[in-house]
């Protein structure tokens, strides 16, 4: 590694595909029947695991990924290497269950710190099933390192300073922050790239420790779990699994107990075609509805 | 709707599964020998077909996502040239940047220049995915093909200057054959190469016209460099990698393909070096090169058709006349019935070609390494084998063309008025499939190319193992047909035989059809053995074509001489 290499950790996270949500997916109770929907990389991470790949194709360096999720969750990591991560790790245990963004933070911020030493954190700018877009700031905040939101392009990156563009709803702004910060990351940013072929063969056996027996069963030539973790951990295609335990996280900060938000009520907004309004297709029609628009300030 | 041009398509799937490659990769991977080595080799045959099957996977997102959607922008757009320098459209730049990252280039080269060294068949599936999503890419992702030619004949310095590059897509290729006096008839290529002593190099001179991605980085051109020859016995193989003294003088305004390049080129005392032995450069390396390229045009042909039926599908949904979708038309149900048995009819023909040039190829590389275990056996499969794919590779390139411009003409005629305007995809798909059954040797020429294996009865070998077939019992009656085709078959290729050069050449056109119909016949009769779709699919397919199969025989065994006589009064 070069003085002018950089060391990411980026912070991804599994959702439902709810730009594809069909009748089924809501439930009565107005909770989503997630088994109902595909399990996606949510977008703006891979913009955020792009950005963290061009600085080490730049600069050198490593890639490290972290996620919080069921085990499943394994399968954005596997992405992730396929996509040319150095390095996965999935956080998972029962008691990180039901999290609100304040219990996810510091989860994650225990395993950015347990992960090693860093320079830049990545993450997408927020998730398409809560769009909170809170997750990633509290994150700096606990790990006590300054943030950039909604970040576009890095502009430059020298030493221990960075010059980043964002992206704002009037305008854009460009900022300079010294290392190590985070940083979350819009669609705009760039075009995640495609997963190599290569690496997807390389890495096709990468699985966490609770997978082995699923692999086992497709490829019956190591006999054993034992056999294929030793196979996997001398190729560095074993995922390791983080509990609560091991990133030394307070059992009374994370899951359901550490998650101060509830959720009081859920109203279905349902958009009535009664409220629909014919507008006459000439320049009177159409002037008149703009001048309305503007006057509920929906646009202007 | 997935978006994957491989998962989204079952009987693309079914192929991969159905590929059996035993024998191809015992030999190719030599005992998986290179598992340890390379992260990318196979330990085992499951293994290798699992990799290929992920390949299939990361290229069918990247055309569905990446490609596909921006085709018609790179057809509108298509090729720049302006001071002597080609670019492509910002669609296909995008696009091959997109391969470069998946690191989906250098398909079929050893693991030791950086390949994914894949057999040919699995290679050609990549080649019908990108055709599928935008054809005149493929051509820029085909030509990496040259690169087996300059593995299987270049000199070791040559593999390790330009292999490594083709792997990483760093360069593209071209094959420069073609001149403006030498089209199908190669042999009078005029392009001279002299031996230059004093540089110890052969530089060329001359004009090439007609040239796909002549703009490429390293080609193989094609030159007499036996001074005085006039055939095709004068003529050699160049490796040359691209440098000022290679000029591109303009390039081609083409009905389609417009993101694909085709270029005139002049060469003035370009250095360039020989590939393999002189005098054989067209009667060996590029009739190889031209065979694993008619395979990859094959391929590209079925995979603009498959995108046309895909288009007329949807379309035939979403159209309604009548009170109904027009699918529901019987004229209209009977265009898309034909075009799906076709498609899949050609799919098998061009993985069971496939699987015939991977095995030429594995016996042809284990006689060159001296490494058979039983040489006798060895000697021959390698006979089979290669009169097996000379049989095939010409079928399944006039077949596949041919059928890709019927689904293409049939999709627009699906769409109506609206197929006819360039708003729609089909209007595209027609334009690029049309030049697929004229350029890599034109349908008439392939079957010059078959006939000549035909009359041999090289076909003997499968019509004696698939007649042994046992078949399903609802299958019987059909079975017992396409022998009885089979058998008129037989008596056309011995009626034919007999004749004169001028009736057999009149005639070779229907021989092959009724070649091609049966092949298929047998294949899809295989294939139902595993799939019950394939049933349905097998007797629609034998409905169509039993009655031509018999009407083409009647023509052949006629072989009147009537059309040849009148040839002098009518066409003058």
């Amino acid at each position: 590694m070069t003085s002018e290499s950089y060391r990411s950790v980026v912070l991804v996270k599994q959702v439902p595909d709810t730009h594809n949500v069909t009748g089924d997916v809501m439930t009565k109770d107005g909770t989503m029947n997630r088994s109902a929907l595909p399990a996606i990389f949510n977008p703006e991470d891979r913009n955020a695991l792009e950005m963290a790949l061009q600085v080490r194709d730049k600069h050198g360096g490593t890639v490290t990924v972290i996620t919080m999720g069921p085990p499943k969750a394994a399968d954005v990591l596997r992405d992730c290497l396929y996509r040319g991560a150095d390095r996965v790790i999935l956080l998972t245990d029962r008691a990180f269950a039901a999290a609100d963004t304040l219990a996810t933070s510091y989860a994650l911020k225990c395993a950015v710190e347990k992960s090693g030493a860093f320079d830049l954190v990545f993450c997408g700018r927020q998730a398409i099933d809560g769009d909170t877009a809170q997750v990633g700031p509290q994150v700096a905040e606990k790990l006590g390192i300054p943030q950039i939101t909604y970040a576009e392009s890095i502009l430059e990156l020298k030493g221990r300073e960075i010059t980043v563009q964002r992206t704002l709803d009037l305008g854009t702004e460009i900022v300079r922050c010294t290392l190590p910060c985070l940083i979350t990351v819009v669609a705009s940013a760039n075009t995640p790239r495609p997963p190599s072929a290569r690496k997807r063969i390389e890495y096709k056996l990468a699985a966490t420790p609770l997978e082995l027996a699923a692999l086992l069963a497709k490829w019956p030539e190591f006999k054993t779990e034992a056999g294929l973790q030793k196979h996997l951990s001398e190729r560095n295609q074993l995922i390791p699994i983080w509990a609560a335990a091991d990133i030394g996280a307070e059992p009374e900060k994370i899951g359901l107990a550490g998650s101060p938000t509830q959720v009081h009520k859920i109203n279905f907004v349902v958009l009535e075609s009664a409220a629909s309004k014919d507008i006459a297709p000439t320049r009177e029609g159409i002037a008149a509805m703009i001048e309305e628009l503007v006057k509920e300030y929906i646009v202007g | 709707m997935i978006d994957n041009f491989f998962l989204d398509n079952p009987d693309l799937q079914f192929r991969l599964e159905q590929l059996d490659l035993r024998e191809v990769l015992e030999l190719k991977e030599r005992n998986y020998a290179e598992a340890g080595q390379y992260p990318t080799a196979p330990r085992h045959y499951a293994d290798a077909k699992d990799n290929y099957r992920m390949i299939l996977e990361v290229l069918g997102e990247l055309c569905a996502t990446r490609v596909a959607p921006r085709a018609a922008e790179a057809d509108e757009e298509g090729v720049h040239f302006a001071n002597g320098q080609v670019e492509y459209a910002k669609a296909t730049r995008d696009a091959i940047e997109a391969l470069r990252q998946a690191e989906l280039f250098g398909s079929m080269l050893p693991r030791k220049y950086g390949g994914l060294f894949l057999p040919e068949s699995v290679y050609q599936m990549m080649v019908e995915i990108v055709s599928r999503a935008e054809s005149g890419l493929m051509t820029i992702f085909g030509l990496q093909e040259i690169a087996s030619s300059i593995e299987e004949y270049g000199s070791e310095e040559a593999k390790q200057r330009v292999l490594p590059k083709f792997s990483r897509g760093e360069v593209s290729g071209a094959m420069i054959l073609t001149e403006a006096d030498a089209g199908s008839d190669l042999g009078g290529v005029q392009t001279r190469a002299v031996y230059d002593e004093a540089a110890k190099v052969w530089r060329l001179t001359g004009v090439k016209r007609f040239i796909t991605n002549g703009n490429a980085d390293v080609a193989l051109v094609l030159a007499r460099s036996e001074e005085g020859s006039h055939d095709g016995r004068g003529l050699s193989l160049f490796l040359v990698e691209r440098d000022p003294s290679v000029k591109i003088r303009r390039i081609e305004n083409k009905m389609g393909l417009h993101a694909s390049p085709t270029c005139e080129l002049q060469y003035t005392n370009t250095p360039a070096e020989l590939i393999g032995k002189r005098r054989f450069g067209l009667l060996r390396y590029s009739m190889a090169l031209m065979n694993g390229a008619r395979l990859a045009v094959a391929a590209q042909a079925l995979g603009i058709a498959e995108a046309a039926y895909r288009e007329a599908d949807k379309y035939s949904r979403q159209r309604i006349q009548f009170g109904k979708p027009i699918r529901e038309l019987q004229p209209v149900a009977r265009m898309l019935v034909a075009m799906r048995g076709e498609i899949e009819a050609t799919r098998a023909l061009l993985g069971e070609t496939g699987r015939w040039v991977d095995l030429l190829k594995a016996y042809e590389r284990a006689a060159a390494e001296g490494t058979p275990a039983d040489p006798d056996t060895a000697r021959e499969r390698l006979k089979t084998t290669s009169t097996m794919s000379e049989t095939l590779t010409p079928i399944v390139k006039y077949y596949s063309t041919e059928m890709g411009n019927r689904v293409c003409f049939q999709a627009v005629q699906i769409h109506g008025g609206v197929g006819y305007m360039r708003e729609f995809q089909v209007e595209r798909l027609m334009r690029d499939q049309r030049v697929t059954n004229i350029y890599e040797g034109t349908s008439q020429l392939q079957v010059v190319a078959a006939t000549g294996k035909l009359l041999g009865h090289s076909l003997d070998p499968l019509l004696h193992a698939w007649m042994d077939l046992a078949v399903d019992s609802d299958l019987a009656g059909e079975k017992a047909a396409l022998e009885e085709s089979t058998g008129q078959f037989q008596k056309a290729v011995d009626h034919l035989k007999g004749q004169d050069r001028a009736v057999i050449d009149f005639y070779a056109g229907d021989l092959v059809d009724m070649a091609a119909w049966i092949i298929c016949s047998w294949l899809i009769l295989r294939d139902a053995q595993i799939l019950p779709h394939k049933k349905d699919l097998f007797r629609a397919y034998l409905a169509d074509v039993l009655p031509k199969i018999r009407v083409a025989g009647e023509v052949v065994m006629k072989s009147s001489t009537a059309v040849l006589d009148a040839k002098k009064t009518l066409l003058g």
